[in-house]
């Protein structure tokens, strides 16, 4: 196979992009199970981390380039920022694009529609404010780190993946252990059942946006430093998030870092045998597969016991 | 499955809190009813004071979205722009102005509504029959033909390429969402299917076809290798849970353009297809050619959405279109009683898709050259916001949605009022659809029967679209 010889190396990039991916997908994961409905606008809660991850450290550093450990703080500084700016473009957007709809008992019809309308009103003004050309985040991270079954890995998959496996853990502990958890859980079991239980269900719709966008922000300045930051940057990530959230079990906390794993992986070695401008279209074909032959993902929806 | 249960399984927010306080369909009671509140969660839960933030922060947002434009290395400038102080004073008055307006609306709104009902049935009361009615669409049908004559070639330019094309668009759209209730976000991927079969058969593309043939003879097979496309991408999908099919399709109209520019020994790749003829008949001595001149083209679009228009309607008021009226208000009893429901689905989007490829020849055909930048997802989701705008499952809000649409955009274009800029269209648009979502989801010509349909469905009685998720987990 075309993929073989640098299978490593392959595999790897596909890892660290596949984290990526799930720290996406944990968004839709969490929107889905408490809401059944598929966020649209997740992936501009995305853009909006690149970009606030951009503008904090462009503040800071200014064009010249941070070495060393300095490197690593600019790094965590623009993930915090990333995150919480995709924890608040997450909570507007509940706000705006859902709540008034879920008052009304709108059909969910009106909520997907409201949802891409609101994706496309806040890439699109976000390109009219910061401009439309793609910027460089000032940390690059480039550097070969150490050598793997002879593949190199560079100091960014590195950072890509430490940050993330953080993130899963913090996030497995929350939903398992918190009452902020409890509520999701709850919610996503059976909504009725938990509201008549005390469950606020208007809080914990708002905090499952929040702590999927928080990831999502924190995805977003990650896939910044390597890609660079753009208004449209969120669209084919999201797509392929969402593709991840499907293959590990939608409504599933692990499962979608299971896909996300997976995808990163399976999209990136056959891209390396019909090239790169390929690889959008093997991830879609992955989806498509996955709907018609395995639509409960390889997890299993776990709805509700997703810790 | 009793159905207020069908409804909690959605967890469509407060159904729990929407059973206690929605005391009768109509009622005007929409608060929850919670005890022990603070002064403070009284205030901000008071529907009034909810309403002036509404209006405030969305005049604000608009001040800066009709502001000037920022930069990455000025990322505030924008912002502040827009936000100077008389101005944003006036939007603030404006938005003051609005929840004025809206309240005053909800509390004297049943007497003006009566009021204004005198006013706005007088053209019905003009039309009181049938025959009538039929003498409405004839001026209509009229004012279309004669009006083009008229105007600059700018204009007609505008009404074939935008107009015309986009109303055909949408007349099919409107059958995928409107009628079946679902949602196709890669409407343009069949448009592209269709543009590169007209090329492919007059041979415009780098492949040559076995026989090239003239364009009324490509017609079917553009309409049917859209119709293919539908079928084989809908079966799958459509099995699924609905929001599936949106994000399949808004995939497969993302990827149809990264194939059409990476496949180049077949499509031509980004340079496109160049040289697609004209249409022309030579029947019995009787020729005629479309040139490139506009208004030949326009009447013949014109044609086509008459006839469109018609077979969409008859189909609406026959038993198809019946079958998706009871899928989109029940699928679970559509499907107990008999219906094959997925049959019907892949009906609705094969026909949504047929017609988009038909529109994609038309345009392949008039404009002559066709690149894969002609086809990207945001076709669709303009397609998309002129049948939400005009109203989902109206024929003539579809017609009339996209029109007025295009019409402001191309009329903005030369006129910028506002401070628009072009590029900034999709932020409108976008915005346009969260706000008909949220105050009138019907559209602005509402189809009768889909405007009660929705209003039934925020009672929790059926649920006004296809996407079969609120049964629970229907995979």
């Amino acid at each position: 196979m075309c993929f073989t010889q640098n299978f490593w190396s392959l595999f790897i990039g596909g890892l660290a992009n596949g984290c990526l991916y799930a720290l996406i997908a944990i968004g839709y994961t969490l929107v889905y199970g408490v809401l059944r409905l598929i966020n649209f606008a997740h992936s501009e809660v995305f853009m909006a981390g690149g970009f606030a991850g951009y503008f904090i450290l462009e503040g800071m550093v200014g064009s010249r380039q941070p070495q060393g450990l300095s490197e690593v703080g600019f790094a965590l500084l623009g993930i915090l920022g990333g995150a919480l700016a995709g924890g608040v473009v997450a909570f507007f957007l509940e706000r705006v694009a859902y709540r008034p709809l879920r008052r009304r008992h709108a059909p969910r019809l009106a909520f997907l529609i409201s949802a891409i309308g609101a994706s496309y009103f806040l890439f699109n003004l976000a390109g009219k404010e910061f401009g439309r050309d793609a910027v460089e985040v000032p940390v690059t991270f480039t550097g070969t780190l150490f050598t793997i079954f002879g593949a190199q890995v560079q100091s960014y998959y590195v950072l890509i993946a430490v940050s993330a496996i953080t993130m899963f853990a913090f996030l497995d502990r929350v939903v398992a252990l918190t009452k902020l958890g409890r509520g999701i859980r709850a919610v996503a079991e059976d909504a009725e059942t938990a509201s008549l239980m005390g469950v606020n269900i208007d809080r914990v719709i708002s905090q499952a946006f929040v702590l999927g966008g928080l990831l999502g922000g924190a995805a977003g300045f990650l896939f910044g430093i390597s890609a660079g930051v753009v208004y449209t940057m969120g669209f084919t990530p999201a797509l392929k998030a969402f593709t991840a959230a499907v293959l590990g079990g939608i409504g599933n906390i692990r499962g979608a870092v299971l896909g996300g794993l997976t995808l990163g992986v399976a999209e990136n070695l056959p891209s390396a045998c019909v090239g790169a401008s390929w690889r959008d279209v093997v991830a879609f074909g992955i989806l498509v597969l996955v709907l018609l032959f395995r639509p409960t993902g390889l997890l299993g929806e776990r709805l509700g016991r997703s810790a | 499955m009793n159905r207020r249960e069908g409804q909690g399984e959605t967890g469509a927010g407060q159904a729990g809190t929407g059973v206690l306080t929605r005391t009768s369909p109509g009622g005007q009671t929409d608060e929850p009813v919670e005890p022990r509140q603070s002064r403070w969660q009284r205030l901000l839960a008071a529907r009034n004071f909810r309403r002036a933030v509404g209006c405030l922060v969305g005049f604000v947002v608009l001040a800066v979205m009709l502001g000037p434009e920022g930069s990455a290395t000025a990322p505030l400038s924008g912002i502040t722009g827009s936000l100077w102080s008389p101005r944003v004073l006036i939007f603030i008055g404006l938005g003051l102005a609005a929840w004025a307006i809206m309240t005053a609306q909800s509390r004297y709104g049943a007497s003006i509504r009566q009021a204004t009902k005198r006013v706005t049935s007088a053209p019905r009361r003009l039309v009181p029959d049938q025959r009538a009615r039929y003498g409405l669409y004839i001026a209509a049908i009229a004012f279309a033909v004669i009006v083009p004559m008229h105007i600059s070639s700018y204009w007609q330019g505008v009404l074939v390429e935008q107009i015309g094309i986009y109303v055909l668009l949408a007349l099919g759209l409107n059958v995928v969402v409107g009628f079946a209730g679902l949602l196709d976000l890669g409407y343009v991927a069949f448009y592209a299917i269709g543009a590169y079969t007209a090329a492919y058969w007059s041979g415009a593309l780098p492949v040559h076809p076995p026989i090239t043939l003239s364009m009324f003879w490509i017609i079917p097979f553009a309409i049917l290798s859209a119709m293919l496309a539908g079928v084989i991408l809908g079966t799958p999908t459509l099995r699924l849970r609905g929001g599936y099919l949106a994000i399949v399709t808004l995939g497969f109209g993302e990827i149809i353009e990264i194939v059409a520019t990476n496949l180049g020994g077949f499509t031509g790749g980004a340079q496109g297809a160049l040289g697609i003829p004209h249409f022309r008949f030579n029947i019995l001595g009787l020729h005629y050619f479309w040139g490139i001149s506009q208004l030949p083209y326009y009447y013949l679009l014109l044609g086509f959405v008459v006839i469109s228009m018609f077979a969409f309607w008859l189909l609406d008021n026959s038993r198809v279109g019946r079958v998706w009226a009871a899928i989109r208000e029940d699928e679970v009893a559509a499907e107990s009683s008999g219906i094959n429901v997925l049959k019907y689905k892949v009906m609705a989007f094969a026909i949504g898709a047929s017609t988009a490829g038909f529109a994609g020849l038309l345009t392949a055909s008039q404009i002559s050259y066709i690149n894969p930048g002609d086809f990207t997802v945001q076709v669709s989701i303009l397609v998309l916001v002129l049948v939400i705008f005009g109203g989902m499952g109206s024929i003539w809000g579809a017609v009339i949605g996209a029109a007025l649409i295009e019409y402001f955009q191309w009329f903005l274009q030369v006129h910028p009022l506002f401070g628009y800029q072009p590029q900034d269209l999709y932020m409108y648009l976008g915005a346009l659809l969260v706000v008909m979502m949220i105050f009138r989801p019907e559209g602005i010509v509402p189809s009768r029967r889909r405007k009660r349909e929705i209003g039934l469905a925020e009672h929790g009685v059926g649920t006004a679209d296809a996407l079969s998720e609120s049964y629970g987990q229907a995979v």
